[in-house]
């Protein structure tokens, strides 16, 4: 069976750095796949090339059969592809709920359309409180973005790149810089999504929360993957305790929930 | 816990202030454009009514330039390519095919789609950069236009295009333009305020906050941005059309004038960028200000320094512009007072909801 997304030795190259060489990263359809490596290995260009953020040099992507190499983001979007960013990215000065509505007027998207329509009909507004309920921050629907706090921004990314019912979502280091229960919460989201059928890549520095949640697990290493197999695998993996200098093994240290 | 419990405010009375502001603003705007329209009937003195009309042209100049620059962030300085295309579209035309009496105002709309179809190429070119570069961009095509106008010899090079003489009686010479230009102000606001609503302009406002993010949301936004600006361009070239009747001549730089660039974007600033009242306010209270300055000081320099402080003054003190800083102020006044209220009443229940509350923060 063909992967839902696939990354074929993309190679990139930013001036005298080489991010990416040869890069081949699968992700299997309802799965949640992990993808770990130090700093600067290439993990956030490897997302940025996916969704249409830069352009590879060598190598091709495809979303199932379909071949979307250098598609623009705008169209990796409409194929099913939804992403948030390490730096959260919202819309400030919108409201949270209109938020939400960017990305929903994608939805069910007819050929022609009234462009003057009031945004977001009855539909596209209760999928929008449903989500904003599910990750918890529907208090705010009608606060300006800018007043949520770091955390309730993670959680509006999440909520509004699913808004659109993405086949596959890219997560950047959805723990990133949050506090532990939060990543908790986060973290339970995730799974439940999965477990409706959502498809996730993740990029996270956070061992706990990838081993916990992944099933699988692609380590990336001055741009090439060193090594991918089920977590239990990846953790006593020689290779990557020597990409990561030890610090994983510290991490396991940490007592076992 | 229920959404309900969540959203704060007792939401009846929140929809109820809501409904009352509406009825506010809209009953405001009704005494404003009842007042607007009874004036040239109460003030008949040509020189008055003249002010009246520059000020309407500038309404609906400001307003058309917010739906684009305003609304997407992407600030123009080359709205004047458009307003001097119009201009320039009845001059040539009116000239070329001698029309006279009440038929000169069938080729306006010749003038808003000459501006617009300008705005096509101009829009390809200049919004594929964004910020500093952009507005670079734009003053850079304005001035290529300003040199195609001098230069050219279908343009009348310096001397310009003189309209047919209209054998209009002038005691009421100024009345078609003035509600013609009042038409074209209420239509654009109105076309303004669909547009904010809607879910374009829920696009455009998402490219002004993060144009990469709302790719990545699925917004073209090269088809947004450029739609905006090819609407934005069609109403300037309808105002540039019905100027050059009013004056009945336009030279290259008086079409093609930077002044016309700055000015829209100031009154803008000065009401509120991005608002839908803003420009309005702010054009019914710089350009007479503007003009009754120059004519106390009869020094035209003078009147620019005072324009000019007046505009530092209000960058300084309501850097946002007028409508949104003090519509805030109201709001935390509001909230402040309602808080004192509703604070005795839900202490007791603002508690034992927010045990229950699992609200990450």
């Amino acid at each position: 069976m063909t992967a839902l997304l696939r990354a074929e030795r993309v190679s990139k190259a930013f001036g005298g750095v080489q991010a990416l060489s040869d890069c081949t990263v699968e992700v299997a359809r309802g799965s949640i796949t992990g993808l770990i490596g130090p700093n600067g290995s290439g993990k956030t260009t490897l997302f940025n090339i996916i969704t249409g953020y830069e352009r590879v040099d060598a190598g091709d992507v495809y979303a199932g059969d379909r071949k979307i190499t250098n598609a623009p983001p705008e169209r990796a979007f409409a194929l099913g592809i939804g992403r948030t960013f390490q730096l959260t990215r919202i819309f400030p000065r919108l409201t949270v709920m209109e938020n939400m509505l960017v990305a929903a007027q994608h939805r069910g998207v007819r050929r022609w359309h009234n462009p003057l329509a009031r945004a977001g009909g009855q539909a596209d507004r209760r999928r929008a409180t449903e989500l904003l309920e599910f990750t918890g921050i529907a208090g705010h629907a009608k606060a300006l973005a800018d007043t949520l706090s770091y955390g309730q921004r993670k959680l509006l990314e999440l909520a509004y790149v699913l808004v659109a019912d993405p086949e596959v979502v890219l997560l950047d280091e959805p723990a990133g810089g949050v506090n532990p229960s939060l990543i908790q919460h986060i973290s339970a989201r995730i799974g439940a999504l999965n477990a409706s059928g959502t498809t996730f890549l993740i990029v996270e520095h956070n061992m706990d929360f990838v081993m916990g949640l992944c099933d699988r697990v692609t380590v990336l290493d001055y741009g090439t993957v060193v090594a991918s197999g089920p977590p239990e695998i990846i953790r006593n993996d020689p290779r990557v305790l020597d990409a990561y200098l030890g610090t994983t093994e510290e991490d396991d240290d940490a007592p076992d929930p | 816990m229920t959404p309900a419990a969540m959203t704060g405010p007792d939401p009846v009375t929140a929809t109820g202030l809501l409904r009352r502001a509406a009825a506010w603003r809209g009953g405001g705007a009704l005494v404003l454009l009842a007042a607007v329209a009874l004036f040239p009937l109460v003030f008949t003195n040509a020189l008055v009514t003249t002010i009246g009309v520059d000020t309407l042209i500038f309404v609906a100049a400001a307003a058309a330039w917010n739906i684009f620059s305003g609304y997407s962030g992407y600030i123009s300085l080359g709205h004047a390519v458009f307003f001097g295309s119009g201009a320039y579209t009845v001059g040539i035309a009116a000239r070329d095919w001698q029309l006279t009496g009440n038929s000169v105002f069938a080729l306006l709309p010749l003038a808003a789609v000459v501006a617009a179809v300008v705005a096509v190429p101009f829009g390809l070119v200049a919004l594929r950069v964004r910020r500093h570069t952009f507005v670079v961009v734009t003053i850079a095509v304005f001035f290529i236009f300003q040199l195609m106008a001098f230069n050219f010899s279908f343009t009348g090079g310096t001397t310009g295009v003189s309209s047919p003489f209209l054998a209009w009686n002038p005691g009421t010479y100024n009345d078609p333009f003035y509600y013609l230009a009042l038409a074209i102000g209420v239509g654009t606001v109105g076309l303004s305020w669909l547009i904010r609503g809607s879910r374009f302009g829920l696009q455009l406002r998402a490219i002004r906050d993060d144009e990469d993010r709302a790719r990545g949301l699925g917004v073209r936004t090269m088809r947004v941005k450029l739609a905006a600006f090819v609407i934005s361009a069609f109403v300037t070239g309808l105002l540039g059309g019905l100027w050059f009747y009013f004056i009945s001549q336009v030279l290259p730089q008086s079409g093609f004038d930077p002044q016309f660039d700055l000015s829209v974007a100031l009154i803008a600033f000065f009401g509120g960028l991005g608002t839908v009242s803003g420009p309005v306010l702010g054009a019914l209270v710089l350009i007479p200000a503007q003009q009754y300055l120059t004519e106390q000081f009869t020094n035209d320099y003078l009147s620019q320094i005072v324009l000019g402080s007046l505009f530092l003054g209000v960058i300084l003190l309501l850097p946002r512009g007028v409508i949104p800083t003090s519509s805030e102020k109201i709001t935390s006044w509001r909230a402040r007072r309602s808080g004192r209220l509703a604070a005795a009443g839900a202490a007791g229940g603002a508690a034992a909801g927010a045990a229950g509350r699992e609200d990450p923060r």
